[in-house]
């Protein structure tokens, strides 16, 4: 009863210690942000409220897209040279094939409407001084938009791989190092700074953090030059998954062997108190 | 030469060279131990067992880790982590491991404190103990740098700059330490034998010295009571084994401790599976960036008490600077504990609910570190840094106060003695 006693009085003091160390340091330097937000509210209602014509959105896209990106699976590619777009605009514009299925629709047509503000990059993107790399559409009709979001939404796979996934919405800026994935574009210069190696990033940041970071950069790290992407909530979890798969990648194993070893343990537990049993039971 | 017969037998062949007999006799049959202890007294055997698993699972990381600033963090994370068999397993274990020895020697000490372990010819046992305290640190402050990522990096930055503080050669002090001017290549590869070569060895020769101590005068007992040892021997020996007030190493007092140590690694293997991040700091999966700041430097929990009272000070006193009373204060706190067996003038041993004064002492010590821990990892802004500070002056008052309040108690004591005329 004694050492019970005693053991309550460690563990409370341990716990009390753990508590402020742990959960409480860390509610206090990442702060509680709103839970991610997949319909992008904040943004206008385009899909919502117009119809759409993939015919003519194909049309559109034709018109306007293709100058720059490159539709694939469409069998339309880039009409310049990568290594030219890097180096007149620093990055490499992003292949469209999968565009329909990884971002949500109403942050798509918005992105085509206004780039810098639906990726949240007023601050650094003021379209004075400073232009992002692709411009306004907001000419369009909301309908016209929303008829190339539906085309989009049209030519794009059903299912892509979680490694495809990261390639498309991630790899354009960002090295994957331990899976041999390397930006396809340096964009430090026009980001102003390095994006970071996302190899590690899932034991760095941790799911919780990254399923609202991703969902809005701004969130955890107000003013930063990464751009709200707009992944939809399936996208994002298979982003989330890659990361998992590659920066920890025996998380499966780790979690497969624990209960055995726990089970072994708590066997000891039993026998080596059978035995304390034994051998005290001559002494006291 | 010494005249041999023909052993009978292996462990005779054994006996007749080595005494063997003798030896595990002088070791474990016939180590006395009190037999009036609860299960604090296995924290020794725990934090013995839990270094030989960091020196295991050391060693297995050691087979792959490359001490170099352009490879050590991907010699960790994917090497280690990823490509070798079970490498993730011993990290883990090496990390989780690193943490936990600490609480157990946390447990251990404040253990000694509170039942009066470090007097009365206990003082050795005592001061051996802090010198493997020191050693622990240093080894832990060494390993944090080895996975070289941002809190490696910056943890390495900020201690190391502490020594410049050090009036006159400061300066120097730290690019000697540091091998360069700033925490570089250099750095890294240092600190990476300090960790695996130098500060080990030492360990090893404190433990066993830490061992040695405890044989004169013994293990301390739940009551703080005298046994004559030669004598609860004998009666043990002549099997009145209840009767008798010790119980040998082995194999009693050892199946008592394997028990807990059982429990412990239960405790120990569930943390290293499912809730490791409280000892592998996630900050430390950023690779090493000497160009950004992270938002939050501080150390592991186990130093942050001290690291508290360092930074506690933030404004100048008289003409003194911030950082210079600091450090001061810093260099107290790293000392002040040692000093326990001079600070207690009560010759009183016992549990520190048994002595009036000292047991008030004893929780508001704990009560104080506790705080000094906590804010010690919060952002040292607004009313964090105004707790930091009084609780930082509230430890060394604290320990100022120890040899008044024993000796008043010492006084109590013997004048509630004196009217009976009893003896103690």
């Amino acid at each position: 009863m004694k050492e019970l006693k005693i053991f309550g009085v460690i563990t409370f003091f341990t716990l009390v210690t753990y508590w402020g160390v742990e959960p409480l340091a860390h509610s206090i330097f990442h702060p509680h942000v709103e839970p991610a937000d997949f319909q992008f509210k904040d943004l206008e209602a385009i899909t919502t409220t117009t119809n759409s014509d993939v015919a003519k959105g194909k049309e559109l896209t034709s018109q306007n897209c293709i100058g720059c990106h490159s539709i694939n699976n469409e069998g339309i590619s880039a009409q310049v040279d990568k290594q030219t777009a890097i180096d007149n605009y620093g990055v490499f514009p992003p292949d469209l094939s999968t565009a329909g299925l990884i971002y949500e629709s109403n942050y798509l047509a918005n992105f085509i409407k206004h780039p810098v503000k639906a990726g949240k990059l007023e601050h650094k993107y003021d379209g004075v001084n400073k232009f992002y790399i692709m411009p306004d559409y907001s000419w369009m009709s909301n309908e016209d938009i929303h008829s190339m979001v539906a085309y989009f939404k049209s030519i794009a796979p059903t299912k892509l791989t979680n490694k495809e996934v990261f390639i498309d919405a991630c790899g354009r800026c960002h090295n994957m190092k331990y899976d041999k994935v390397k930006a396809d574009s340096d964009v430090t210069k026009v980001m102003g700074s390095t994006p970071p190696d996302l190899s590690m990033i899932i034991r760095s940041r941790g799911e919780h953090y990254l399923e609202t970071f991703i969902n809005d950069p701004q969130k955890h790290l107000k003013g930063t030059a990464m751009l709200r992407i707009g992944l939809n909530e399936s996208a994002q979890k298979q982003v989330i998954k890659y990361l998992e798969e590659i920066g920890d990648s025996k998380k499966a194993e780790r979690e497969a062997i624990a209960p055995y070893v726990l089970g072994f343990l708590g066997f000891m537990i039993f026998v080596s108190l059978l035995w304390k049993r034994e051998v005290w039971s001559e002494v006291k | 030469m010494a005249h041999f017969e023909k052993a009978r037998s292996l462990g005779e062949w054994f006996d007749q060279r080595l005494n063997t007999t003798g030896f595990i006799k002088v070791m474990m049959t016939e180590y006395w131990i009190p037999k009036d202890i609860n299960f604090l007294w296995a924290m020794g055997m725990i934090l013995a067992f839990t270094f030989k698993i960091l020196i295991i699972s050391g060693i297995f990381l050691l087979m792959y880790y490359k001490p170099d600033v352009d490879m050590a963090f991907d010699s960790v994370n994917y090497t280690i982590m990823q490509e070798v068999g079970y490498g993730w397993l011993f990290r883990h274990i090496h990390g989780v491991g690193a943490s936990l020895v600490f609480l157990i020697i946390y447990i251990h000490m404040f253990t000694g404190i509170y039942y009066g372990s470090y007097k009365k010819g206990r003082e050795m046992i005592w001061l051996s103990g802090m010198l493997l305290l020191i050693l622990f640190s240093a080894e832990a402050f060494s390993g944090y740098m080895l996975p070289w990522g941002q809190m490696s990096y910056w943890a390495a930055y900020v201690i190391t700059n502490i020594f410049g503080g050090i009036p006159v050669i400061g300066d120097e002090l730290v690019v000697w330490i540091r091998g360069n001017f700033y925490v570089a290549d250099s750095t890294l590869t240092r600190f990476f034998m300090l960790h695996v070569f130098l500060i080990p060895i030492a360990i090893l020769g404190g433990i066993a010295f830490h061992f040695y101590t405890l044989r004169i005068p013994h293990v301390n007992n739940q009551k703080g009571e005298e046994i004559d040892f030669e004598e609860e021997a004998n009666k043990y020996l002549t099997g009145r084994k209840k009767v008798s007030k010790v119980i040998p190493f082995w194999p009693v007092f050892m199946a008592k401790d394997v028990f807990v140590l059982s429990v412990f690694l239960f405790f120990f293997f569930y943390l290293t599976f499912y809730h490791f991040n409280f000892a592998m700091d996630p900050v430390n999966f950023d690779p090493a960036n000497g160009l950004k700041t992270p938002a939050h430097i501080y150390p592991e929990w186990y130093f942050l008490w001290s690291y508290e009272v360092l930074r506690g000070f933030f404004f100048d006193i008289g003409g003194l600077k911030a950082a210079d009373i600091g450090l001061v204060a810093f260099g107290f706190a790293q000392i002040i504990f040692a000093l326990m067996p001079w600070l207690d003038k009560s010759p009183t041993v016992a549990p520190a609910n048994q002595r009036p004064y000292f047991n008030a002492w004893f929780w508001i010590m704990i009560v104080i570190l506790i705080i000094l821990t906590i804010y010690g990892k919060l952002p040292p802004t607004g009313t964090n840094a105004w707790v930091g500070f009084y609780s930082s002056i509230a430890f060394i008052l604290l320990f100022l106060a120890l040899p008044i309040v024993t000796m008043k108690e010492a006084e109590k004591t013997a004048s509630s003695i004196k009217p009976t005329g009893g003896k103690h």
